[in-house]
């Protein structure tokens, strides 16, 4: 459905009103504490006009820009995976009767949104967790509901953050799949307009409903070469070639106790991260002790209680939970469902508090020349166990 | 996922520390069917949830058991409850043990501590149909005299089933006539043909890694190797994360694994 229209600011407005009026939820991005979040708006005035985002490692900060884009900047510390995978959920109740009880099932909430302004790598990031609520062995009905519903329009990045590494893992810049409407911003001496692609059928009755006009080749042709340019103007990278392999080769490296002592096990990378999808649970009673409750929350593999096993931690030092972070996510991820769990998108980076950098560790952990001391397999020479 | 209530039809005291909860469908509907080796969650009202390995035989003969050691706040709270009491379980979930795809071999089982438990119903399958299988060895371990589960079916299992059964404890009182030593040393002392034998461990991870070592000093194969491992779980579907292990998730992927396909992680630690 390569077909290509013209809208402008009023139009998008215009588009955010019809959403709301189909019973949508708009979420897109807005400034609140000095940072560009995802949350619900109700019109364009909502969006961060004439912003822009400075990131480098442990480094976020707005600035104002010399226009009024209302997508000069790139990702903040929200992902949209609030949204389809809650931070925390209510996931039933249980009623006490003397020796018995009985357990309330949680109504599933039926929230429909719409996200306005994804980026390609969040839509891959989306992709990525659809694999693991939707494509395995189990289903997440929540999720699923909340997938199903949401209605995608994504924004081609007009510019990359320091930190963003994209064009590496192979998700980015430019949105070319899983979205309804794309849009490209061009601000120039022509106005301020949008080239929206259409990607889906839902896509094109919405568009019906808005004021537009065909795109001229001219048009689709900037709108490319912005979203080209962005690619070109990306300075950090990552080499894949056998990333998997180089790393279960190289989990006793120490490089990894390098890293541990910089780490402050803080779990900033893992709740800013889109893909990471660990969640814990509490189970929590009133004061009467007769109604109990069960709630899903994030939960990160930095944490003590993540591998508590009767006694004890079987992962207790900062080494081996960054350890398990990063090759969770690029290496076993691809074991398990088939692809890498990280996206480029750099939040990672960015939100570390000591600027940790994945993208300069990998190389390190991954050098042979600098000693990979023991071997993996360690079965001939056992050492206590955790 | 929510937890269907159970009812606690019996309570047996097997040890100082364990005891195992008998448990049938609250609504009167019949008890889940199961896989020797398969787990399921239990939940004790307003405290938590916990996998508990079923350690009795299949539905329909003796009812659905879960043996459990008290080591924590659920399984303490699971052990405060009453005949009677309500219980919420999900399940079954995860791999079972070999039983099928070791027809014709010969079994060697490592138990050690409360690691027998999930072996039982595997045992109880093996001996329904005994002269599908060669020699049958168990050996187990625990760390004294006071530990040993289930020892009064070990005679019955022994006698009329022609199990070699050895049993070790790691010390013991001077009251005490049976071995002493881990449960490795116990090998050498049962009969069983090496390439044509599948074994089956569960215990702590030194101990299944102790096996693991003598068994192919043995000669037997890697992929006619099963363990099981233990991590943090909360979900038992694949979502929480928490039970991962290497490129494994305990809970769907295992309990039960063939050594073959996770010894590249294996003894790892703190992986």
């Amino acid at each position: 459905m390569a077909e290509e229209i013209i809208i402008d600011r009023e139009g998008l407005d215009q588009l955010i009103h019809v959403l709301r009026e189909m019973g949508f939820q708009v979420a897109g991005p807005t400034v609140r504490d000095e940072a560009i979040v995802y949350e619900s708006i109700r019109s364009i005035n909502d969006l961060p006009e004439g912003w822009t985002d400075e990131q480098k490692g442990g480094y976020y900060r707005l600035k104002k820009r010399s226009d009024k884009a209302l997508f000069g900047y790139v990702v903040g510390p929200h992902s949209w995976k609030k949204f389809l995978h809650p931070p925390e959920r209510r996931l039933w109740q249980a009623k006490q009767d003397g020796n018995d009880f009985e357990i309330i099932p949680e109504e599933l909430a039926t929230p429909k949104f719409a996200f306005l302004g994804v980026r390609s790598c969040e839509l891959h990031a989306i992709a990525i967790q659809d694999k693991v609520f939707l494509d395995d062995t189990y289903v997440n009905t929540d999720y699923k509901i909340r997938r199903e519903n949401a209605f995608f329009i994504a924004v081609q990045c007009g510019q990359s953050a320091g930190t963003c590494f994209c064009v590496s893992m192979k998700t980015g810049p430019k949105a070319e799949s899983g979205f309804d409407l794309a849009m490209t911003e061009i601000l120039n001496d022509d106005g301020h307009y949008f080239v929206v692609e259409v990607g889906s059928e839902q896509g094109r009755k919405l568009m019906e409903k808005i004021p537009h006009r065909q795109a001229h080749s001219k048009e689709v042709e900037q709108a490319n070469h912005i979203v080209n340019e962005t690619g070109i103007q990306m300075e950090r990278v990552l080499d894949t070639t056998d990333l998997k392999e180089l790393l279960y080769k190289n989990l006793e490296h120490p490089q990894w106790d390098d890293i541990a002592n910089r780490c402050l096990s803080c779990a900033n990378c893992t709740m800013v991260c889109p893909t990471c999808f660990c969640s814990t649970v509490e189970d929590v009673t009133d004061i009467t002790g007769e109604h109990a409750e069960r709630w899903q929350k994030w939960d990160s593999c930095f944490t003590m209680d993540f591998s508590h096993l009767h006694g004890g931690e079987v992962r207790s030092s900062t080494k081996s939970k960054y350890r398990q972070w990063l090759t969770h996510k690029l290496a076993s991820w691809q074991d398990q469902f088939g692809s890498s769990g990280c996206v480029g998108c750099g939040r990672c980076i960015t939100w570390c508090p000591v600027a940790i950098d994945l993208t300069e560790e990998i190389p390190k952990i991954c050098d042979s020349t600098t000693q990979n001391t023991s071997t993996p397999v360690k079965n001939e020479a056992p050492n206590e166990i955790p | 996922m929510t937890p269907v209530p159970h009812t606690i039809k019996k309570i047996i005291r097997e040890t100082h520390d364990t005891f195992t909860l008998d448990l049938t469908p609250k609504d009167g509907s019949e008890p889940i069917s199961f896989l020797p080796g398969q787990f399921n969650m239990l939940y004790a009202f307003g405290v938590g949830e916990i996998p508990i390995s079923i350690s009795g035989p299949a539905p329909g003969t003796r009812g659905m058991l879960h043996t459990i050691r008290e080591v924590g706040t659920v399984t303490q709270a699971l052990h405060k409850l009453k005949k009677g009491a309500t219980v919420g379980l999900r399940g079954p979930f995860g791999s079972s043990w070999p039983i099928e795809t070791s027809k014709g071999s010969d079994i060697v089982i490592l138990a050690g501590g409360i690691g027998l438990a999930p072996l039982r119903p595997a045992i109880y399958n093996l001996l329904e149909q005994r002269d599908q299988f060669g020699n049958i060895a168990l050996l187990y371990g625990t760390r004294e005299p006071k530990d040993l589960l289930f020892t009064k079916e070990f005679e019955k299992w022994r006698g009329k089933l022609g199990v070699q059964t050895k049993i070790t404890v790691d010390k013991a009182g001077s009251d005490w006539r049976g071995n002493v030593g881990v449960v490795t040393t116990s090998i050498p002392r049962v009969s069983f043909d090496p390439p044509h034998t599948i074994v089956m461990i569960c215990g702590p991870e030194i101990m299944m890694r102790y096996s693991v070592i003598e068994m192919k000093r043995l000669g037997v194969s890697e992929d006619r190797i099963y363990i099981t491992m233990e991590r943090n779980m909360k979900c038992a579907v694949g979502f929480c994360g928490h039970c991962q292990f290497g490129p494994s998730f305990i809970c769907k992927d295992g309990p039960v694994f063939r050594y073959d396909r996770i010894k590249h992680f294996f003894g790892i630690r703190e992986i």
